[in-house]
């Protein structure tokens, strides 16, 4: 059992290491390169949670940009402020109960410390964004999740796009297609990376149990599965809750990082964003969701500027790089390899 | 009428016996206009080996989807310890006890042949899945027993020194070793084995038979298997039933098979024509 | 509603449900074939629309027109002919093309543009031969991969064709000159059947075109499926690809011509959405593209005569419902997706289709 204990203190000192590093970027950096890093965390975060359901479950869902958009626009009803509630919604008149509704201003009246009941009312929106998602995943699931393969993807891609038209349309709650802006910033690094640690922890530890395992046996041969005393549906059902739940934090933190939202922003766009970081890091592992959401980001903004030669130029590379990726290299950077301290210390191969 | 009276008394007197572990009652299945299996009865008694046989496309898979719930009996009953196990799900009449093997080999490609077998003991488990997060001592106690079971049926299988490996790149014959072994980790009363010995050798065959009848006794198992070749039925099976287009046509020991006219036709045909399938 | 705005209603949701169903036979026809959803088929149909859009209206130099052209007879050659020596009658046709281009490019004057048909037989041409190279290029290599690699795939170059539409057409909407003829509305009395004589009905004549081209086009997809060889193999294919290889059909040309005739199918139903609703756009082959996709789903994915039923359908539930509904005008765009739902749990083969299961 030393080799546990080592892990475990090895992990230890990685998120020390991280918060140490965290510590000095907000210190020394720039506020753009401060988004970025924040942005590596959210994708990661979206990127995790696609990966448990398309990777290691197997259902091909293209539902992400639905979710996230739940998961925003909870949390950014629950941090505005009721002013400036008041004063946006123009097309009509919000709400009378959601007006007043603040999670701050309720969690400020249990604290003196305005500060903290900023952050608890923070962590409450961005909770019961994911929840809401995670709601939202189940009333899909039950019927979606019977159909396989490519229908599943086409059929959860439709639950996006009609969650888009209802946010659009429900503007007594959302303002419609005007959107919501001036969303506070609560989402800091601190804040992103926590959750992101948060994610990979609770995944990881799922994927490693007995859980973990009937989930990669209802994507290898769900038939199998079935045989075996899997509840394959439950599973998937399950899985793909889960990871509506992430996937809804990863909205509500986006929402809080960029305070402006509108319907328009959760197009499939922004699935194909991360299914992109999926396949390019590789089905099925979560290091490799992990490095392709920091490489994938960082190329994105790196190759802004190529834009301004013509629009849409940095989008056709994009395209270009998951098709080769899919074409030339299909399990992606990692393959479903993960990392682990154990590699490291093995001795050398003899061969 | 008489038929039908005595199909009752039959029923009747299957209940008397508690020894019964598999009771099929008229179970039929149709698809569309296709009768794949019409009113088959079987009575399989605890601690048997028993063979289904008949030539292709006459509905034994069928019979064993039936069994396992892929499909629904279009009419009739299925009953599993005097229990109506009829139409219900995979997932639970795996945990009353029933297990089986694929005929065109299914191991979970992803995982190795340690973590196959470890599905096996899954459907055991008391944990919950919101448990592993919080690292309970019940989900680390379930795991472990889970690995000393798994490994200890590699081990009987001769499977362990692969453990590590992926499934799927195992020899062909492990994986129909490693196939056995994951069904028995669901802790079975009842084994379905679906063509244990396709693309065996002679040896290999042999193996199979004496591992078939080692694991009856090691788990007291009661065991139904399909197959084709006819050396490992009559060597291992103590009572066989024979489908034609999906009705049983004879059953008894295997020598009442053998010399059963009627198998000898459904086998090789009405005159010993030149394109009869053996 | 008066009988007058019914109708009406009526040959609106005509020609939209026939676009519906012209894009729906060329992703029924590769589903069918290769259980692949064509996700950039509604980008071939924008491609379409696009192509005669930047030959009519907006001038498209003439020496671009030349090598699109040129580049398409090269994909058609390289597919379908492969290295082996071109036939005899590839020559002539590649003579009088090099003639034209060069007139065209050295002494057509700069502002020239062609006639009508002749932008029209450009675009399906050029598209149906993007429609091969798609094929070529980013499916063929995952036959044998799983078959959700090659759905990303097809959505890799669906964003491809997107993006590339607004690197080069930018991504502003852009207005398609109707032809007069085409919008002039035909005036019909319904006076027979309301009595009133005031009751007039105005339809513009491509609301009748649409159909009736969609029908002939239709009507040949069924002869060359039906009636000619390639068709046969064709059938053959969405049966068994192995079995049909084994036979010594080259699968790889017949999976090609199934794409060149979906994109070219694709590509009249761009042109004739661009006349009937007059703008271009670089994304304007999403919605349409998914929609028709469930259309194909709707009316039994693999059959064509169901993928232009199921076309015909939704393209009356979407105008009629708001029609009758007008509160739920807002959702419109939501329908086609709560209709693919429905019929994915009440009758996943659809209307027409045949079940397909798993073998144990």
């Amino acid at each position: 059992m030393t080799g546990a204990r080592r892990d475990c203190l090895l992990n230890v000192l990685l998120i020390g290491l991280l918060f140490f590093l965290l510590h000095v970027a907000e210190q020394q950096l720039d506020a753009y390169s401060i988004r970025i890093l924040s942005l590596v965390a959210v994708n990661a975060i979206l990127a995790v949670s696609l990966n448990l359901i398309y990777g290691f479950t197997g259902m091909f869902s293209l539902g992400h940009a639905g979710f996230m958009a739940i998961g925003a626009y909870v949390c950014a009803l629950l941090i505005l402020s009721p002013a400036q509630k008041e004063s946006m919604w123009i097309l009509e008149e919000i709400q009378p109960w959601l007006a007043h509704l603040s999670a701050p201003q309720l969690f400020a009246g249990l604290f003196s410390d305005p500060d903290m009941a900023r952050q608890l009312g923070f962590l409450c929106a961005v909770s019961l964004g994911g929840l809401a998602a995670a709601l939202c995943g189940i009333v899909i699931a039950l019927p979606v999740l019977r159909l396989g393969g490519d229908y599943l993807g086409i059929a959860t891609l439709g639950f996006a796009e009609i969650i888009r038209v209802l946010i659009v349309n429900a503007a007594s709650l959302t303002n419609g297609s005007l959107g919501i802006k001036g969303i506070p910033q609560y989402a800091t690094l601190w804040w992103n990376y926590g959750w992101l640690l948060f994610t990979l922890y609770v995944i990881v530890t799922l994927l490693r149990s007995s859980t973990g395992a009937a989930f990669k046996a209802v994507r290898d041969d769900e038939i199998a599965a079935r045989v075996m005393g899997v509840n394959t549906f439950y599973h998937r059902v399950l899985s793909f809750t889960i990871g509506a739940f992430f996937a809804g934090v990863g909205g509500a933190l986006t929402a809080a990082l960029i305070s402006t939202i509108d319907p328009k922003m959760f197009n499939f766009m922004l699935t194909f964003n991360v299914l992109m970081i999926v396949v390019a890091g590789g089905l099925g592992s979560i290091t490799g969701s992990v490095i392709g959401s920091v490489v994938i980001t960082v190329m994105l903004e790196l190759l802004r500027p190529v834009d301004s030669f013509a629009p849409g130029t940095r989008m056709v590379l994009f395209s270009l790089l998951l098709l080769g990726i899919i074409l030339f290299r299909r399990k992606g950077l990692m393959g479903t390899r993960e990392f682990s301290w154990h590699i490291l210390f093995r001795p050398r191969r003899q061969q | 009428m008489s038929a039908a009276s005595e199909r009752v008394h039959m029923r009747e007197s299957l209940h008397a016996a508690p020894s019964l572990r598999l009771e099929l009652d008229a179970a039929t299945m149709r698809f569309g206009g296709i009768t794949a299996v019409s009113a088959l009865d079987m009575a399989i008694p605890r601690g048997l080996i028993a063979g289904l046989i008949g030539p292709n496309g006459a509905g034994k898979t069928t019979v064993f989807n039936m069994i396992t719930g892929f499909y629904t009996p279009s009419s009739g009953a299925i009953r599993f310890n005097g229990r109506a196990i009829t139409g219900l799900a995979p997932h639970r009449i795996c945990k009353y006890g029933i297990a089986r093997t694929f005929q065109n080999i299914r191991l979970f490609s992803g995982l190795s042949a340690l973590q196959n077998v470890m599905i096996g003991s899954y459907l055991r488990r008391k944990s919950s899945w919101w448990m592993a997060p919080l690292q309970l001592p019940l989900v680390r106690r379930e795991a472990k027993a889970s690995f000393e079971q798994a490994m200890h049926l590699l081990e009987r299988l001769d499977l362990a020194d692969v453990a590590d490996q992926p499934a799927t790149a195992l020899p062909y014959g492990a994986q129909r070793r490693l196939e056995i072994a994951r069904a028995l980790a669901t802790q079975p009363q009842l084994l379905l084995l679906d063509e244990p010995a396709a693309g065996m050798n002679p040896q290999e065959s042999a193996e199979l038979m004496d591992l078939i009848r080692g694991i009856r006794e090691d788990f007291d198992l009661t065991i139904l298997l399909i197959e084709h070749d006819m050396k490992v039925v009559m060597g291992v099976c103590a009572h066989i039933w024979v489908l034609e287009y999906g009705m049983c046509i004879a059953e008894g020991s295997p020598d009442a098979i053998r010399g059963n006219p009627a198998v000898i036709k459904a086998y090789l045909g009405e005159e010993y024509d030149a394109n009869a399938q053996d | 509603m008066s009988l007058e705005m019914f109708t009406q209603h009526l040959f609106n949701a005509l020609a939209l449900g026939a676009l519906y169903g012209l894009i729906a036979i060329g992703y029924t026809m590769v589903y069918g074939i290769l259980r692949l959803i064509n996700f950039a088929h509604g980008d071939i149909f924008m491609v379409g629309a696009y192509l005669v859009f930047f030959t009519t209206v907006a001038f498209m130099p003439a020496w671009a027109a030349a090598l699109l052209v040129a580049l398409a007879l090269l994909v058609f050659y390289a597919v379908f002919f492969g290295t082996r020596r071109p036939p005899l009658w590839f020559w002539p046709p590649l003579f009088f093309f090099c003639l034209t281009a060069f007139y065209y490019g050295f002494f057509a004057p700069r502002d020239f543009t062609p006639p009508w048909t002749v932008a029209v037989a450009f675009s399906i041409m050029v598209t149906s031969a993007i429609g091969i190279a798609v094929d070529r290029v980013a499916y063929r290599p995952l036959r044998d991969a799983p078959r959700i690699s090659a759905l990303i795939s097809a959505i890799g170059v669906s964003f491809l064709l997107e993006n590339l539409g607004v690197v080069i057409f930018t991504g502003l909407p852009r207005p398609v000159l109707q032809p007069e003829a085409l919008v002039t509305p035909l005036v019909f009395s319904m006076s027979a059947l309301t009595g009133n004589p005031e009751s007039l009905v105005r339809v513009a004549p491509i609301a009748l075109i649409v159909p009736l081209v969609s029908a002939f086009l239709v009507a040949g997809l069924l002869y060359i499926i039906h009636r000619t060889k390639p068709g046969l193999a064709m059938r053959s294919i969405s049966t068994d690809i192995e079995t049909t290889r084994l036979m010594g059909v080259s699968v790889n040309k017949v999976i090609a011509l199934t794409f060149g005739l979906g994109s070219a199918l694709a590509a009249c139903a761009g042109i004739m959405w661009a006349l009937r609703y007059p703008q271009v756009h670089p994304y304007m082959g999403m919605l349409p593209g998914f929609k028709a996709f469930i259309a194909a789903v709707f009316g039994g994915i693999g059959s064509i005569r169901g993928a232009m039923v199921g076309g015909l359908l939704l393209g009356f539930i979407e105008i009629m419902l708001v029609a009758f509904f007008p509160s739920l005008s807002g959702y419109r765009d939501a329908f086609a997706f709560v209709l693919l739902i429905v019929i994915l749990l009440w009758r996943p083969s659809g209307l027409m289709g045949r079940a397909m299961e798993e073998k144990i």
